[in-house]
């Protein structure tokens, strides 16, 4: 896996989205995403990482999905530019 | 799922008020994601019952199937799922796990 096939997973689900993943071993299989999008409004934090999930699909499940771990932040528009100001 | 594996996993699930499914155990986490919940817990001081996924490949992934969320750790309050390591470590932060654990609503869920 790359970020890049990761982003777009991301956004084919949550075309709002704006994503960042990084690589986080240079391995292929651990990564950390920030995903920035209208769809977390009003959801929880299981919530929205269960959306992320569910847009990543297999290659998160099973013994021998190609993502080991995925370090999530899950931010509406409006919290990501709170969080920044 | 067939019946039995998710009465198997509810009954699990039941074995704690706060019930951490994870790699290893709390004396020897077998991953650092499941280390550094079980270190959470143990700094606010919460009993917590655990269960060892690598143990049991068929509760393993039925609770994938179950939970909606396909990774360990899982850490679950009354039966609820709160979060894996990123919301734990998160809530933590925030200082809401313990108001979670101590029985307040989980409002992040």
């Amino acid at each position: 896996m790359t970020p890049d096939d990761i982003k777009a997973r991301i956004r084919t689900a949550l075309p709002d989205a704006e994503v960042d993943v990084v690589d986080t071993t240079g391995g292929g299989d651990h990564f950390s995403a920030t995903v920035v999008s209208a769809a977390f409004l009003d959801k929880g934090l299981v919530d929205r990482h269960r959306l992320v999930y569910a847009a990543l699909g297999e290659v998160m499940r099973g013994s021998n999905a190609p993502i080991h771990a995925l370090a999530l932040t899950t931010e509406t528009p409006d919290e990501y530019r709170q969080a920044r100001q | 799922m067939n019946d039995p594996l998710k009465k198997r996993i509810t009954d699990t699930i039941a074995k704690g008020r706060v019930m951490l499914f994870m790699k290893g155990n709390p004396s020897m986490p077998q991953c650092g994601f499941s280390a550094a919940v079980v270190g959470v817990l143990k700094e606010i001081g919460v009993p917590f019952e655990s269960f060892n996924i690598l143990a049991d490949n068929e509760l393993r992934e039925g609770l994938k199937e179950y939970s909606s969320w396909p990774t360990f750790p899982q850490l679950y309050v009354d039966g609820k799922l709160v979060g894996g390591a990123d919301i734990v470590r998160d809530l933590h932060a925030r200082g809401e796990l313990k108001k979670i654990v101590a029985g307040a609503p989980v409002a992040s869920a």
